[in-house]
């Protein structure tokens, strides 16, 4: 091959990955679903506290959401994610309640490490039981969901509310923003409002993405969902890698409860319920395969607020029931499964089609590459 | 021993239970040579690449390794890795959603982090030093399957690579992939590394080897240069018998059997193929020929209801008949021995009886269970038929070598006594021994008066057995040789086409 040759392959411009078109899709449709929001809907849709709001209300679901990308990418299912969320929000508000430390700081920050503690907890037992004892993911993590549900309710029957004071004042304090916010009837200027639970979601977006790019683990995490046998065959250390995923996956799941709390300050038996569901709903319309290998958190995070957006569009349009929106979740879960299999039958098609191209004496073409 | 000899294997010996896999083998690799190392199935080549590389642990014998004081023992393929040992095997072991540059990289960098930029730009200068077609960005599963093997290779070599062992990887290539295959061999030979190529395939191992050491069953037969030995030599030294047994199959042409057709299909057409006429009578062994890709095992495929059957009308024993599955097809007596064996032929975790009862249990449907005892006998009375080689009826096929499992699967249809049996490729990727059993059996089936449509990849396989030939090429039929045209000049002319 010429030099020529190479440095005109050097600068041709990469096909799209699947995991990149499906991200691509799925961020593409959060925006039309915004835009068409806008021009129909009008109101709140109009003004960038709509966003915040998104944020603020499912800063949970989308940290959950993006535990489950990580299990799901290294070819695993994590169904105890609400589960871990129920628990913990229940277990630090009985623990916030109950405390007799003196200092606000000292049992704020006792009440964090017992959500992260809780969620570690749930992801060392989960993680050792599925890579070193190679059970399978989802009956391990069926069984851990069923688990927190059940201490969840021994905590307590009754719901029960916060009332240490310091973390009701934590769970008030917003970041406010005056350029971002909108002038009321009576001409007050009322700030953009961001909690604290939605800026800490951001940022696990944002860490989630970094740690699987650029971290060993990550990029582990990518060919242990890949192909496990191709895996081990290049070196990786599978089982390890499993069980770290499953770790991340449960650390996240506290924190998301600890977010959860700091949004509604309230334990209850139900808190989360099915959040699991959504969170997995959130990555598959992202672009993560259940199948593993392929998925990223950035669309983890647009799959979850195309979620959280059906259920805003519904609530403000006369159709405001529970139903409709269980059911427009449900299509759009649907279509983005129908739509992943298209898109990537196609793009297999078209190697394949290649590779018969290829055989052919006379076709003389590079290895790549389809539309 | 001289100083270009980077690995000495000497007395190597490993025992399974009730099996001697490798009986005292002593194998020599030079510094800058392509070594084939050639031999039957169940010879041992596997056991001994193995053994090599710490799969399995050698009960005898001593490793060297240039560069390394002393005998060396090897525990995991990991190790193996530290003395400069790689291997690249037949299926791909990469990651296909993985780029080219992070196959080549994951899993042997220091440190936490990815550089991307750095990695990619390291995998671009090894790719374009080795002239391999592949881009460091690209994701891999979208590279034709010879660049996935090069890039293997590529990764194989850029750790300190002494000895790179290649498992059989030409299998899966046609003929333009396995030239730039050898090309990227050769590159590698000039640079030093010592190859040991394993492959079945005879006119590779001319094409592109040095020396040549043989296996048979798990002894070590010599280590030859190639220039000292002739193709019919190796053969020989490999099934350890005089070609007679090949030559004695008969050689010249047989007539095509009178009388009704059994099976006729007009404009038959599938999913797959274009509409073709065909028709096959009692005792008849047709086959049809091509290159790969002229759409052979396409139009057996339609035969049997393989691929979902767009039109045309079929007659079966002069009655007009609807098949459209391949259940249709067992049930008016065919029977379709599938060209890809692991893919559609084995069911590779169960038992070879299982593995033989399987057809026949489908014809008589699930509500018919066949007795334990009853395919415990039938199990029993084919490996003695056919002379499968496996410890019991009860041993996972998966554990058989390729030839016995191919006969496994000749057996799963034999038991079913069909009337029209389909062989696709059914030597393709066995030893020379198999090969010649299964082209007796062929014929010795047609004299009991089975009609059956043989395709081969080796012309003289099918001109040793068929009648007639049906010659494909660009997925349409365009001749039938029968009688005196059947030599190997004319088929080639007919597939090649044009006057001359």
């Amino acid at each position: 091959m010429s030099d020529n040759k190479q440095r005109v392959r050097r600068l041709q411009r990469e096909p799209l990955t699947d995991a990149q078109m499906l991200m691509i899709i799925s961020i593409g449709i959060f925006a039309a679903m915004y835009l068409a929001a806008m021009f129909t809907l009008k109101g709140g849709f109009l003004k960038p506290q709509m966003i915040f709001d998104l944020l603020n209300d499912n800063a949970a679901l989308i940290i959950i959401a993006c535990s489950l990308t990580v299990v799901m990418i290294g070819g695993g299912i994590n169904i105890s994610v609400g589960g871990v969320i129920g628990l913990t929000v229940m277990s630090c508000a009985l623990f916030l309640n109950g405390t007799t430390i003196e200092s606000s700081f000292t049992s704020i920050a006792l009440t964090f490490l017992l959500a992260l503690g809780i969620g570690l907890a749930f992801g060392l037992v989960e993680g050792f039981l599925v890579s070193y004892l190679e059970i399978q993911p989802f009956i391990v993590t069926l069984a851990g969901m069923f688990l927190a549900r059940g201490l969840t309710t021994i905590l307590s029957v009754n719901p029960v509310k916060v009332t240490h004071e310091a973390f009701l004042a934590l769970v008030k304090t917003k970041l406010k923003i005056s350029w971002l916010g909108y002038t009321a009837q009576n001409g007050n200027l009322i700030p953009a409002k961001i909690e604290i639970g939605a800026i800490i979601a951001v940022l696990v977006v944002i860490l989630m993405a970094l740690m699987l790019r650029y971290s060993k683990l990550g990029r582990h995490i990518y060919a242990v969902g890949g192909n496990q046998q191709s895996a081990l065959m290049l070196g990786i250390n599978v089982k390890s890698t499993i069980f770290w995923s499953y770790v991340i996956s449960g650390l996240l799941a506290g924190l998301a409860g600890f977010v959860f709390l700091m949004h509604k300050p309230a334990g209850n038996a139900s808190v989360a319920m099915r959040g699991e569901m959504d969170a997995i709903a959130s990555s598959i319309i992202g672009g993560t395969l259940l199948t593993g290998g392929v998925g990223n958190v950035i669309g983890t995070f647009f799959g979850a607020m195309i979620l959280a957006t059906i259920q805003k569009i519904i609530a403000l349009s006369p159709l405001n029931a529970s139903w409709w929106q269980e059911m427009a979740n449900g299509a759009m879960l649907g279509f983005f499964i129908i739509l992943q299999s298209v898109v990537l039958s196609a793009r297999s098609k078209g190697r394949i089609k290649l590779r018969n191209k290829q055989r052919k004496p006379a076709a003389e073409e590079s290895p790549t590459q389809v539309k | 021993m001289q100083n270009d000899i980077v690995l000495t294997m000497r007395g190597i010996c490993k025992y399974f239970p009730g099996v001697r896999a490798l009986n005292n083998v002593d194998f020599t690799l030079r510094k800058g040579t392509i070594h084939a190392l050639m031999g039957e199935n169940g010879a041992g080549k596997s056991t001994l690449i193995k053994v090599l590389t710490g799969v399995y642990p050698m009960d005898e014998g001593e490793i060297r390794i240039d560069g390394v004081e002393g005998a060396i023992s090897i525990r995991s393929p990991q190790e193996a890795q530290t003395y400069g040992i790689s291997t690249v095997y037949q299926e791909i072991t990469l990651c296909p959603n993985l780029t080219v540059a992070e196959n080549m990289f994951i899993g042997r960098t220091a440190g936490k982090g990815v550089d991307w930029k750095a990695m990619e730009k390291k995998a671009g200068e090894l790719l374009d030093n080795l002239g391999i077609p592949a881009r460091p960005r690209q994701q891999l599963g979208s590279c034709s399957l010879a660049v996935q093997q090069m890039v293997a290779i590529a990764r194989a070599v850029d750790t300190d690579c002494k000895v790179l062992i290649l498992d059989e990887p030409t299998s899966s290539l046609d003929d333009k992939e396995v030239e730039m295959l050898f090309g990227l061999m050769r590159e590698l030979k000039s640079r030093g590394v010592g190859i040991i190529f394993v492959t079945h395939f005879l006119e590779q191992v001319y094409a592109v080897s040095d020396q040549i050491t043989v296996l048979r069953n798990g002894e070590l037969v010599g280590q030859f240069d190639v220039k000292d030995l002739p193709q019919v030599k190796l053969v020989e030294k490999m099934i350890g018998k005089d070609l007679e047994d090949l030559s004695g199959i008969k050689n010249t042409a047989r007539a095509v059997p009178d009388g009704e057709a059994f099976y006729a299909a007009e404009d038959l057409s599938s999913s797959e193929s274009r509409p073709f006429d065909f028709h096959i009578a009692r005792g008849e062994v047709n086959g049809f020929t091509g290159l790969l890709g002229s759409g052979r095992s396409e139009s057996v495929r339609a035969i049997f209801g393989a691929d979902p059957v767009t039109g045309g009308t079929v007659t079966v024993d002069g009655k007009h008949v609807k098949i459209t599955k391949p259940l249709d097809a067992m049930k008016h007596g065919i029977g379709y021995l599938p060209e890809d064996r692991k893919r559609d032929g084995i069911i590779a975790d169960l038992s070879v009886r299982e593995n033989i009862i399987l057809a026949l249990q489908v014809i008589k449907g699930m509500n018919h269970p066949i007795s334990r005892a009853k395919t415990e006998a039938f199990a029993d009375e084919y490996i003695k038929a056919l002379n499968i080689k496996t410890a019991s009826p009860e041993t996972p096929i998966k554990s058989l070598s390729g030839g016995n499992q191919q006969k496994v699967i000749l057996a799963r249809w034999l038991l079913t006594h069909p009337q029209y049996l389909i062989l696709d490729e059914p030597t393709r990727g066995i030893d020379v021994g198999t090969k010649t059993e299964i082209q007796k059996l062929v014929l010795k089936l047609a004299e009991e008066g089975m009609s059956i449509t043989f395709i081969s990849s080796e012309i003289e396989e099918m001109l040793r057995t068929c009648s007639r030939l049906i010659v494909m090429r660009d997925r349409k039929i365009v001749g039938e040789l029968t009688g005196e045209e059947l030599t190997q000049e004319h088929v080639m002319k007919t597939i090649a086409g044009g006057e001359q």
